[in-house]
């Protein structure tokens, strides 16, 4: 019992692992333009469903280890301030999520991302490139809508008590 | 990430440390950035992480590079042959090019008054393959497998078998980013090999077109010319070839010439780019800043152990008249319109004769800053 009850620490460094890699993975332009922040999506799972796994610290990291390995962002640490700041709305709010649907807590995701997206777009518009395509707010909604199969994908990794 | 240890137990998703904390994070990122756009420091820190980021980035490379070797595995007897045959046209009219060169060069070391003509001003050259890549409107990146191991630096010229691709970015011990010509925050200093007239190339975020924004309606520039880098800006040695002009629209009504340029270097296929270096002190290398007359500001911090420069063996011959400046050798220049007084602090160079304009509203003009001021850093 007490087994089950540990935090899956593993499951959470080897899921980020690879969400790291679909974020920066070669893709083509037009599938790339749509890529929804898959760091940011499983970050907000753990956050949801084991928050103590890790606690502020683990998305801090992987949103910085984004930034040094996606060499397309603007400067050091702006994944990291982004990531950080949606996994504390979520993690201040999980009990209630935990309760609500998968399809109810897409429409969360898909705000949560917004969010990401948006400060993402902030920090660069405060470093001097803000360009901005439209597509760039498609990306919460596909990971909204991706969001009840990427959860029951990660509830395998991990014992739901 | 998830090895934090008992401590991160103890802090869960409650209570008013747990908006401390985050506030602790967000101070900690936005210093984070904002060191990281000063550059210093955080330069050095930046290559460790790029060190222990490396092994992630060839797994994300290894699907591609894996159907690559599949398919050159399987590649047909045929397809082979035509392609060496290929490659053997390719190397015959490559010849014929080079055929005259010692000729040319001799040639060229009389016509300018020197005892001896110069060795090539590329002294070294290390080839490096292409991982990743980003051609977007946005940001047109490479990631290569050469970094400051292979002694690559930052702000080093980037070729292809074509022309120039780029220049280096940021550098990690085993990687490097180069930011490619046509991003829409690189411009590379050029000038036009017919007529002489010296301009600013801006990346569009368009793989096949580059800007000339800056030249006047009466300077000589025409479709089809080919564009090579003038020497001037500090990165890129003189006389590599960058574009083909493709469209020059003259509106009466502006005072400047719309002009695009095609780059020769194709960016998005080709998985081999090219570093190189240049001779010091070889009249074709690129100016210093001293010899630009540019107060450096800043002194461009550079964590990484710099290429082996030795003074070139074959040191300027005492004839040379300015041996760091930029050699505008070329240029006859046969129609080129009378230059209005020389806007540049640029050296008027080595040659006193020639009569190229000195157009560069934009060489170390105002808005001329982008990557090179400061070695190849781009905003």
């Amino acid at each position: 019992m007490n087994l089950a009850r540990r935090e899956p620490r593993w499951s959470v460094t080897f899921t980020v692992l690879i969400a790291l890699i679909v974020q920066v993975l070669p893709l083509p332009e037009w599938l790339s333009a749509v890529r929804p922040a898959s760091v940011a999506i499983v970050v907000i799972y753990w956050s949801i469903y084991a928050p103590h796994a890790g606690g502020l610290f683990a998305p801090w990291m992987a949103g910085l280890a984004l930034d040094v390995f996606n060499f397309k962002s603007d400067v050091l640490a702006q994944n990291a301030l982004a990531i950080t700041l949606v996994a504390y709305i979520t993690m201040t709010i999980h009990q209630r999520l935990r309760n609500q649907t998968l399809v109810q807590q897409s429409l969360f995701v898909f705000l949560m991302l917004g969010v990401n997206e948006l400060v993402l777009w902030g920090i660069s518009g405060w470093i001097g490139n803000s360009v901005s395509t439209p597509w760039r707010w498609v990306q919460p909604m596909v990971g909204g809508m991706l969001w009840p199969f990427v959860a029951l994908m990660l509830g395998r990794t991990h014992s739901r008590n | 990430m998830a090895f934090l240890g008992s401590g991160s137990r103890v802090g869960g998703a409650r209570g008013p440390a747990f908006g401390f904390r985050f506030f602790c994070y967000a101070v900690l990122s936005v210093i984070l950035m904002f060191y990281d756009k000063k550059g210093g420091w955080l330069d050095t820190a930046r290559y460790g992480l790029q060190a222990a980021i490396y092994p992630l980035q060839l797994a994300v490379n290894s699907p591609s590079a894996a159907w690559s070797w599949v398919r050159e595995s399987f590649a047909t007897r045929e397809a082979l042959q035509k392609e060496v045959d290929g490659l053997r046209a390719q190397l015959r009219e490559q010849q014929l090019i080079t055929m005259r060169q010692a000729a040319l060069a001799s040639e060229n070391a009389t016509l300018r008054a020197l005892n001896h003509s110069f060795p090539d001003v590329i002294e070294k050259r290390l080839v490096g393959e292409i991982i990743n890549a980003e051609t977007s409107t946005f940001r047109q990146r490479l990631l290569v497998n050469r970094g400051g191991q292979s002694t690559v630096y930052k702000s080093q010229p980037v070729v292809t078998g074509e022309g120039v691709l780029g220049q280096v970015f940021r550098i990690g011990p085993f990687s490097s980013e180069v930011i490619l010509i046509t991003d829409s925050e690189h411009m590379v200093p050029v000038q036009v090999v017919r007529s002489g007239v010296r301009t600013i190339a801006l990346g569009t975020g368009d793989s096949n077109s580059l800007d000339l924004p800056y030249v006047p309606q009466n300077y000589d520039v025409k479709e089809g010319d080919l564009l090579v880098t003038s020497g001037l800006g500090r990165v890129f040695p003189f006389g590599l070839p960058v574009a083909k002009v493709t469209k020059v629209t003259r509106d009466p009504t502006q005072s400047l010439a719309a002009i695009q340029a095609a780059p020769l270097a194709r960016m998005d296929s080709g998985r081999e780019v090219l570093f190189i270096w240049s001779r010091p002190n070889h009249p074709a290398a690129p100016a210093t800043s001293e010899a630009l007359n540019i107060p450096v500001t800043k002194p461009a911090p550079k964590p990484v152990p710099k290429p082996a420069r030795k003074p070139a063996p074959v040191a300027t011959p005492a004839a040379t008249p300015a041996p760091t400046q930029p050699a505008e050798t070329t240029a006859p220049a046969p129609a080129a319109p009378a230059p209005a007084a020389p806007a540049t602090p640029a050296p008027e160079t080595a040659t006193p004769t020639q009569p190229a304009p000195a157009e560069t509203p934009g060489d170390d003009g105002p808005e001329a800053p982008p990557p090179q001021p400061d070695t190849g850093g781009t905003r």
